[in-house]
């Protein structure tokens, strides 16, 4: 490399480039029309990651034929300054009104500061612990209780599985994750008792080398049926289909990415929950701050059973979700233990979905084989 | 890329002559990466052009969202102010021959340090605690990147190579600690360390949005380019990464240089760590591994690893990240796109390189006795 340097002359050199970008060109801003209310989406990886922010960025997409409503979505956003500026961006230079922040992380302290900036602009997270008192009034969250569709993909696994061993590839060790692997080991366990479920943590939200080397391992094991949460389920699906395994979907449907071994899936139902946000917004109606629902609610939903369920699978899965559908339903219930034997929860007592103590969970149910 | 421009350093001008020989070094210093940002803008247009977008579009659309406003100065401004101080972590080693691409890792790493000891402090005065951290951050990025100048000039293990392996442990580290020992148990979906105390943390520079890191990287490469270009120091480094036998013939102290190259890039990245949790985060979690570590590499390469030449790229890719996003909105383009402007941009670059001392225009005439 060049040893021999002049103060200050890259600096010109760059000053010069950028003008160089700049001078000359007009700059033609598309604005939205006047009437229209703009509606910002930002995501913290691709739009068709087949997974997290695919449920998403479809539930946007099921809102851009609504009338009067513009939408500008940006993809690949980061967990730092880089999503303040973003909704500043889509504030100052879109003129967003109403905007939604996807990733858990956006939450705090991102979307919280700018918010209290903007106090005319309404955000709205997905799954940030939203507090009144203590967060401002323009800001909320939104969430489905999913873990309701664990539990079904559980009992199709159940139904489905002949080694009695099923596999789920998670990301980390944090409450929502713990209760999706739980419900779905009890679906299973619901069905046969003696079924177990292996769990592998890779440690981040998207880690594809790392995922599937996991599901390799599981696969290597004798284990017919996995499923997983990390962001995009797209590697742990594709794996699994190259290993004969079978795999249930998580967060969108995977359907298509393993077409022989897809059974069902835990899906978000995010169109519902967006279009109801946006039309409250149009007719100046206030909109909650603190939105969860299930299944009943329409927050999620269940993908389409694949070739390979069996009829028995599909009977009792469906009829357990008409239980559901009807509200009350317990998963985690007494007579309760962990995986290492201690008893967790006393018998009568039951966690509904809506119960807040589910939102702590710290512990690997019975059945479970790993450790937190 | 030595022998380009090694005629240039030989020059020796007499008096008269000098200031010639000076203003056409610097109109070459100015042209040639011209010319290569003009090439690599041709080149994008016509990547435009067959995806059937306007690059015209485009082109305003990276003005709108990076410069135009004062909303979008800051955007950008902002964005570069951690940029700066990784490309430290690469351009300091590098002036002594070393390829350092572990500035994600001394980041991370710093950042852990700079949290636990604000958690630590908290009771104790802003200023105290601020500086505490500052200290813990750079004690740990330092120590990081020294080991890996360390083990380059004891053990021969390439610098390179053991930079980015360590950066994956430091990277799995913080997560231990934040998973571990030092999370907040209400940190329940989002682990993270405690909160630093409001009194420690950073704010921002008065009248704008940006905070106060963008002046701390602005200073640091000023000093640093002192250091490199103007001491004793900076001319031993140099020698050392322009012939590392000359150097020891010389009797210079190669390790030592090394090591404290090292320790000084680790100790830029740590410090970068300390500013995103003082300045952003408030606690340090998994959002600082978010790829400033490896942008700053492109920084260092692109400013040919001059500190000074560091402000005015990390400026520049600010602007293309800050104007990425409105490039998405309203282009429908995806995220990557950004991602081949700055590829391209930074092959050009490298290729222009060979471009001095080709021109006859900047070469000095041929002088009479």
């Amino acid at each position: 490399m060049s040893s021999q340097w002049t103060p200050g002359r890259r600096a010109v050199v760059k000053g010069l480039g950028a003008a160089a970008l700049t001078a000359g060109i007009g700059v033609s801003a598309r604005r939205a029309h006047a009437a229209d209310l703009v509606v910002g989406f930002i995501y913290v990886g691709p739009k068709d990651d087949y997974g997290y922010n695919q449920a998403h960025a479809e539930g946007a997409a099921a809102c851009k034929s609504m009338a009067g409503v513009k939408l500008v979505e940006e993809e690949n956003v980061a967990e730092t300054l880089d999503v303040q500026k973003t909704m500043e961006s889509m504030i100052n230079l879109d003129k967003a009104t109403l905007l939604f922040p996807t990733s858990f992380g956006y939450f705090d302290p991102h979307m919280l500061k700018v918010a209290e900036k903007y106090p005319k602009i309404q955000f709205r997270h997905a799954g940030g612990l939203w507090n009144e008192g203590k967060h401002p009034k323009n800001t909320g969250s939104y969430f489905g209780y999913i873990g309701m569709g664990q539990y079904l993909n559980g009992i199709v696994a159940g139904h489905t599985t002949k080694s009695k061993k099923l596999g789920f590839v998670a990301a980390k060790p944090i409450p929502q994750v713990l209760l999706n692997i739980n419900s779905f080991t009890m679906g299973a366990r619901a069905v046969d008792p003696a079924i177990r479920t292996q769990v592998i943590f890779t440690g981040e939200w998207s880690l594809p080398v790392k995922e599937a080397e996991a599901t390799n391992t599981l696969a290597d094991q004798g284990i017919d049926v996995v499923t997983c949460h990390v962001d995009g389920p797209k590697v742990v699906v594709e794996t699994a289909e190259r290993r004969g395994m079978m795999t249930c979907g998580y967060h969108a449907n995977q359907a298509k990415l393993a077409p022989k071994g897809y059974l069902t899936g835990a899906e978000w139902n995010w169109a519902n929950v967006y279009k109801s946000f946006i039309e409250a917004a149009q007719k100046g109606a206030p909109f909650g701050n603190f939105v969860r629902g299930g299944l009943a609610e329409g927050f999620i939903k269940t993908s389409p059973y694949g070739p390979a369920v069996g009829e028995t699978a599909r009977k009792h899965a469906d009829s357990v979700k008409a239980e559901i559908m009807k509200g009350g339903y317990a998963v985690i219930k007494g007579p309760l233990k962990d995986n290492k034997g201690k008893d967790l929860i006393a018998a009568g007592t039951a966690y509904v979905e809506t119960a807040i103590e589910l939102e702590s969970m710290n512990y690997l149910v019975e059945g479970v084989i790993g450790s937190i | 890329m030595t022998e380009a421009v090694a005629p240039r350093a030989e020059i020796a001008a007499p008096a008269r002559g000098d200031l010639e020989v000076r203003l056409k070094r610097a109109a070459e210093a100015i042209v040639v990466p011209l010319v290569a940002l003009l090439a690599a803008t041709a080149l994008f247009s016509v990547f435009l052009l067959l995806l059937g977008k306007s690059p015209a579009d485009f082109f305003a659309l990276v003005a709108q969202g990076a410069f135009a406003s004062w909303f979008s100065l800051q955007n950008t401004l902002q964005r570069a102010a951690p940029l700066l101080l990784t490309a430290l972590c690469c351009a300091i080693p590098a002036r002594l021959g070393l390829v350092v691409i572990g500035g994600e890792g001394a980041l991370a790493l710093g950042g852990l340090a700079a949290a636990a000891a604000g958690i630590a402090m908290t009771g104790a005065g802003g200023t105290t605690a601020q500086l505490v951290m500052v200290g813990a951050s750079l004690v740990v990025g330092g120590a990081w990147i020294g080991l890996v100048g360390a083990l380059r000039h004891w053990r021969g293990i390439n610098e390179t190579i053991s930079s980015l392996i360590l950066s994956y442990i430091a990277i799995a580290l913080m997560n231990h600690f934040v998973e571990g020992p030092l999370k907040d148990p209400a940190s329940l979906n989002k682990p993270s360390t405690a909160a630093i105390p409001d009194v420690a943390a950073i704010g921002t520079i008065p009248g704008t949005d940006v905070h106060w890191g963008l002046v701390i990287g602005v200073g640091l490469c000023v000093v640093l380019w002192v250091l490199m270009s103007r001491t004793t120091f900076g001319f031993a480094a140099r020698i050392v990464g322009g012939n590392l036998r000359a150097a020891q013939l010389q009797g210079l102290p190669v390790g030592r240089l090394i090591l404290i190259a090292s320790a000084i890039g680790g100790a830029c990245a740590g410090l970068a760590g300390m500013i995103e949790v003082a300045a952003v985060h408030g606690r340090a979690n998994a959002s600082l591994v978010v790829g400033y570590g490896y942008t700053g590499i492109l920084v260092a390469f692109l400013a040919r690893h001059n500190p000074l030449a560091v402000i005015p790229v990390a400026i520049l890719f600010g602007g293309i990240v800050a104007s990425g996003g409105l490039i998405q909105r309203r282009m429908g383009l995806p995220d990557a796109t950004i991602l081949v402007l700055e590829g391209i941009v930074f092959v050009a670059i490298l290729v222009s390189d060979t471009l001095y001392g080709r021109w006859r225009i900047f070469q000095p005439r041929a002088t009479a006795p």
